[in-house]
């Protein structure tokens, strides 16, 4: 972890017709750590984040990405910054084969005219199982259909990808939901695994005891504010929960 | 296809296959559109309006005077804005394709028969038929053309960088979008190549019968949905091939014709259909469901296998 701040956000606002589910959020994230963002269902943890993802834009505030002011118009242009999300439930296509996951929307391509060409499949099948290895996932084949693998091995898949597209910052959105305790633990063994590699993780999540064992910072949210942003040396689970419940 | 054969040996002779290779290329043209539409999530219903609509407006634009060549790319743009329309409706307006379709399908169809002006119109000789329905020892130009629209499709859909952005559109669309697809202009773009292909399928049968029908095409917006459906295209989108969907256009073009040889009543022709569909589609699920429990058998021997090898580790630590 370092000192630099990957991520700044000063004085957020963000309206959905009349509710302010957004109010005056600041947040600085630190490069190579991993933060826990956590809070109950509604506490505006889905809106901070798909602000970040560029899927929403603020009403009024401002985002720094690596020290420069950035203003997302879509999901792509804050892919390519080198912000990926990991939505809950739709980040893989379930009929679709791991390596054509992997590389949706980022084909490799010749014979091109404009952005639609001839994909590249023996190549991306190659380097689909590269990237997994990397994650230290191991499976059978490229061509498997995604929902063909367990809850575990689906959040492997997308790390896999977030990794070899070279991501800065991936945000994951209540990543071991549903998932048993095996599985849970593969999941946070992947996000360990990124921080060595240099990727910020936002982990977000409402269960404490899955984030607080692997998280650096620990930042928890009511009722679209901020109400504790934290060091995990500086805090316990007990105080976290208490903040947590009784916001 | 065995019991047609004994019910008629005539079934299988050149003149059959002939007849049936003769017509059976317009309707793959149409499934091949309406698979694509499907993989990518969305229904048309109005391909049957459309396959009368693109050929009755040519046939008119040439009584008007128009060159050949010029009313069929005026024809065939009818069948692109046709998809235009639907999709427009669809995705801006956030209703089901199969609504904004049906109201298509009776629009195109009224459209159809004004065009007409009560009557159909005579088949224009300075039209260019030969080229696309020259007919060969057992087979017409029109299955050059199927095969060249089935190529190009088959390489789009399977081989290029928009099939993938086709399948995962009909997958999981927010899950596409959220990858920065543009799922709007995919699914709009698979409206357009349904129209045309509808229409350009049209242009064919108007070509071979010589004759431009207000009723041509008439249900055939449910028997390509039909054909596809047999060919492993999936309801909800994100599954099918291009080829699955040939092979179910023509099976149930060698249904018909199996039905009229065998000398029963062609009436009969729409029950067979019906369980045509019923069976290939329950067989279907059964031979998924089959690949999937074999996948969780695998897994779940793996699991104990894994967890077994632990046990032995832990065992061997302790010595």
């Amino acid at each position: 972890m370092s000192n630099e701040n990957i991520i700044e956000c000063k004085d957020l606002n963000k309206y959905y017709s009349g509710v302010h589910a957004l109010k005056n959020l600041s947040l600085k994230i630190k490069k190579d750590s991993v933060v826990g963002l956590i809070g109950d269902n509604g506490a505006g943890k889905s809106t901070l984040i798909k602000i970040l993802s560029g899927a929403h834009s603020p009403d009024s505030g401002h985002i720094y990405f690596e020290g420069n002011e950035v203003k997302f118009k879509s999901t792509k242009e804050a892919m390519n910054l080198g912000i990926e999300t990991i939505y809950q439930y739709s980040a893989l296509i379930p009929q679709m084969s791991i390596a054509r996951n992997i590389f949706i929307g980022r084909e490799q391509t010749t014979f091109s005219l404009g952005s639609i060409g001839l994909m590249k499949t023996k190549s991306m099948d190659k380097a689909a199982m590269d990237a997994l290895n990397d994650v230290e996932l191991h499976l059978r084949s490229p061509d498997t259909p995604v929902n063909q693998l367990s809850g575990g091995e689906r959040q492997g898949v997308v790390i896999a990808r977030a990794m070899y597209f070279k991501s800065k910052v991936l945000i994951l959105d209540e990543p071991t939901n549903h998932l048993s305790v095996k599985e849970t633990n593969k999941v946070l063994r992947f996000v360990e695994g990124l921080k060595k590699q240099g990727v910020t993780s936002i982990f977000i999540t409402h269960n404490l005891s899955h984030v607080y064992p692997i998280a650096d910072h620990l930042c928890v949210m009511a009722r679209g504010e901020k109400i504790a942003d934290l060091a995990k040396e500086d805090t316990n689970i007990d105080e976290l929960t208490d903040l947590l419940v009784n916001g | 296809m065995t019991g047609f054969f004994i019910a008629n040996e005539n079934f299988l002779s050149a003149r059959n296959i002939r007849i049936v290779m003769g017509i059976t290329p317009e309707y793959i043209i149409v499934a091949i559109g309406i698979a694509i539409l499907m993989i990518s999530g969305e229904f048309d219903l109005s391909v049957g309006s459309v396959f009368a609509l693109v050929p009755m407006t040519m046939v008119q634009l040439v009584h008007q005077g128009m060159p050949p060549w010029v009313a069929i790319a005026l024809g065939l743009s009818i069948g692109i804005a046709v998809g235009f329309v639907n999709g427009f409706i669809t995705l801006r307006f956030g209703i089901p394709s199969f609504i904004a379709t049906l109201g298509m399908l009776y629009i195109a169809r009224s459209l159809t028969t004004v065009a007409t002006g009560g009557f159909p119109p005579p088949f224009p000789h300075e039209l260019p038929n030969e080229l696309f329905v020259f007919q060969f020892e057992v087979f017409r130009a029109s299955l050059f053309w199927m095969l060249g629209v089935a190529f190009i499709a088959g390489i789009m859909l399977h081989r290029s960088n928009l099939g993938n952005w086709i399948y995962s559109t009909g997958g999981d669309t927010a899950a596409a979008s959220s990858m920065g697809i543009k799922t709007n202009n995919v699914k709009m773009f698979c409206f357009i190549l349904c129209g045309f292909l509808a229409g350009f399928a049209g242009m064919i049968q108007t070509f071979r019968i010589e004759a431009p029908l207000p009723s041509q095409g008439y249900l055939l917006e449910l028997e390509s949905i039909a054909a596809a459906v047999i060919g492993g295209v999936s309801l909800f989108g994100g599954v099918g091939t291009i080829f699955g969907a040939a092979i179910g256009a023509i099976l149930i073009r060698f249904l018909e014709s199996g039905i009229i040889m065998a000398r029963i009543d062609a009436e009969w022709f729409r029950a067979g259909l019906g369980s045509l569909i019923i069976i290939s589609v329950v067989f279907n699920t059964w031979v998924v469901r089959r690949g999937e429990n074999m996948v969780h058998k695998n897994q779940a021997e793996e699991n104990e296998n894994n967890s077994q090898n632990n046990e032995t580790v832990t065992e061997s630590k302790d010595e």
